[in-house]
């Protein structure tokens, strides 16, 4: 990425750009990057301008409206949904240990799983669930807006290469029997249990467009508003709250901070470390 | 007039950014964003501890939407890109550059494109090429630019790839880092 290749980068001209080309997508197919951070925009936005040999954002902007695959390349380029099963482990040893005792007090469990992007989360959380007795009385709802993620969140498939990388996290997380309990092998790739996918319900759900569909005792929105901008990651922590049920449970990604969201009065830390906060206002 | 301070660095890293920030004064109204390649495993880190002991900035792990305040040092979580926008702070899972996350022509570059000619980059140590064109696109919107002297860092290859890249960039001592950031920032 040379800064040769291209034009002179003026910053404000690079900001009518940037713009033009999120308001265009919207505009013309439905697609809404307007409130997305904009520094990681910017930087995909650019590598997808080079590697459709480009030299301009406003020429991006030409090729994604008269040709389809171009945006659909340019959407590929712009969603990241890597995601692992018991991410960051010490969250899930944190909710096992100051979480599920508080969970065990209710006779029935809503928990809302927000940008699972394809189910390692959702599935993670429901054996944690099991191992500790309560996904029987529990539902999760495990959404997100990206429809062919979800898809493949139902499959519960995963490559058989990352279960060393999975089985690591779940000992460290504090799981209490073998992983490989959880899964049968199917060539490449392994499929979990159809019993741990019970009591959840897959569904598309836009956070910066629609809106709150229930009252959950815990919500896990991890590493989605980090892709927001300071707007939509208020209006989306006000979504949040507002879903939240009295002392549910927020859990947010390693590196989000409650601070900047206006609702922080509102929660009380659970665990700073693990970003675990309970709603008391 | 320098109103950021990004700082890369790699192998020997931990010595030289802790040397640059000692240098800084409590008072030098600018943010500095740093980052310095680190494993991803292993638990709590004691880096952003050890790079403010015996410094007047505060030392601190960025978190997302952080706001840059003046004084402080935000350092790049291990597994996360840091990048900037115009007074804060953005983290991105996005993919390896180079195989490193974080990755130093990531911040660079975001440095370059929000604060422009404000923006100074500063590469230390690394046995790596990270940072060379981030360095570059600093000093293509006419940000100032430092390079520590090849022959004084513990590893020459980052400071020799920087300065590969043809642009003018300031060389320096390491010594002398600090007291230049004073002079463009003060
Ligand atoms: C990096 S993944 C995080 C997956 C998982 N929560 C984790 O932490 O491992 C981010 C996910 O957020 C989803 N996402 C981004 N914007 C969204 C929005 N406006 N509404 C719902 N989901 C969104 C993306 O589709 C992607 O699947």
């Amino acid at each position: 990425m040379a800064d040769e290749r291209r034009p002179v980068r003026r910053r404000d001209v690079e900001a009518v750009e940037l713009d033009l080309l999120a308001e265009g997508i919207h505009e013309a197919y439905g697609f809404d990057f307007r409130q997305y951070s904009r520094p990681s925009f910017q930087r995909r936005v650019w590598r997808r301008v080079d590697a459709e040999g480009l030299h301009t954002i406003t020429g991006l902007l030409e090729r994604v409206l008269h040709d389809p695959d171009a945006l659909q390349r340019l959407l590929t380029e712009l969603s990241i949904n890597v995601s692992a099963m018991f991410r960051d482990p010490g969250f899930f040893r944190v909710f096992r240990e100051k979480v599920v005792p508080q969970l065990r007090t209710y006779p029935f469990l809503r928990v809302w799983n927000a940008g699972c992007a394809t189910g390692e989360e959702t599935l993670s959380v429901a054996i944690l669930l099991k191992e500790t007795g309560l996904y029987d009385r529990t539902r999760i709802y495990a959404t997100d807006m990206n429809e062919a993620t979800v898809n493949q969140a139902r499959t519960r498939a995963y490559p058989i290469a990352k279960m060393r990388e999975y089985t690591a996290n779940y000992i460290a997380a504090g799981g209490t029997r073998s992983f490989s309990e959880y899964y049968v092998a199917d060539g490449e790739r392994v499929v979990f249990q159809p019993s741990l996918a019970d009591n959840i319900v897959f569904a598309q759900h836009n956070l910066a467009t629609d809106r709150s569909f229930n009252e959950f005792h815990v919500i896990m929105c991890r590493n989605v508003m980090i892709y927001f901008n300071r707007d939509l990651h208020e209006r989306v922590h006000a979504l949040l709250y507002d879903s939240l049920a009295h002392f549910g449970v927020l859990g947010l990604g390693a590196r989000e901070s409650i601070d900047f969201s206006g609702h922080s009065a509102a929660y009380e830390t659970v665990d700073e470390d693990e970003r675990l906060y309970r709603k008391i206002a | 007039m320098g109103s950021i301070i990004a700082v890369g660095a790699s192998w020997g890293g931990i010595h030289a950014v802790g040397v640059v920030l000692r240098g800084l004064p409590a008072d030098l109204p600018v943010p500095v964003v740093i980052a310095q390649h680190r494993r991803e495993d292993g638990g709590p880190s004691r880096m952003a501890e050890t790079l403010g002991r015996r410094s007047a900035f505060a030392v601190v792990e960025a978190s997302d939407k952080d706001v840059l305040e003046p004084g402080r040092a935000y350092l790049a979580p291990p597994g996360y890109h840091l990048l900037v926008e115009r007074g804060s702070v953005s983290l991105s899972t996005d993919d390896y550059v180079r195989f490193s996350r974080p990755s130093i022509d990531v911040l660079f570059e975001s440095v370059a494109s929000a604060y422009g000619e404000d923006a100074v980059g500063v590469i230390l140590t690394g046995a790596s090429d990270d940072g060379a064109e981030g360095l570059a696109s600093i000093h293509h919107v006419g940000g100032v630019t430092i390079v520590q002297e090849p022959s004084s860092a513990e590893r020459r290859t980052m400071p020799d790839a920087a300065l590969a890249t043809g642009k003018d960039h300031r060389v320096l001592q390491l010594d002398e880092i600090a007291p230049f950031l004073v002079k463009v920032c003060a």
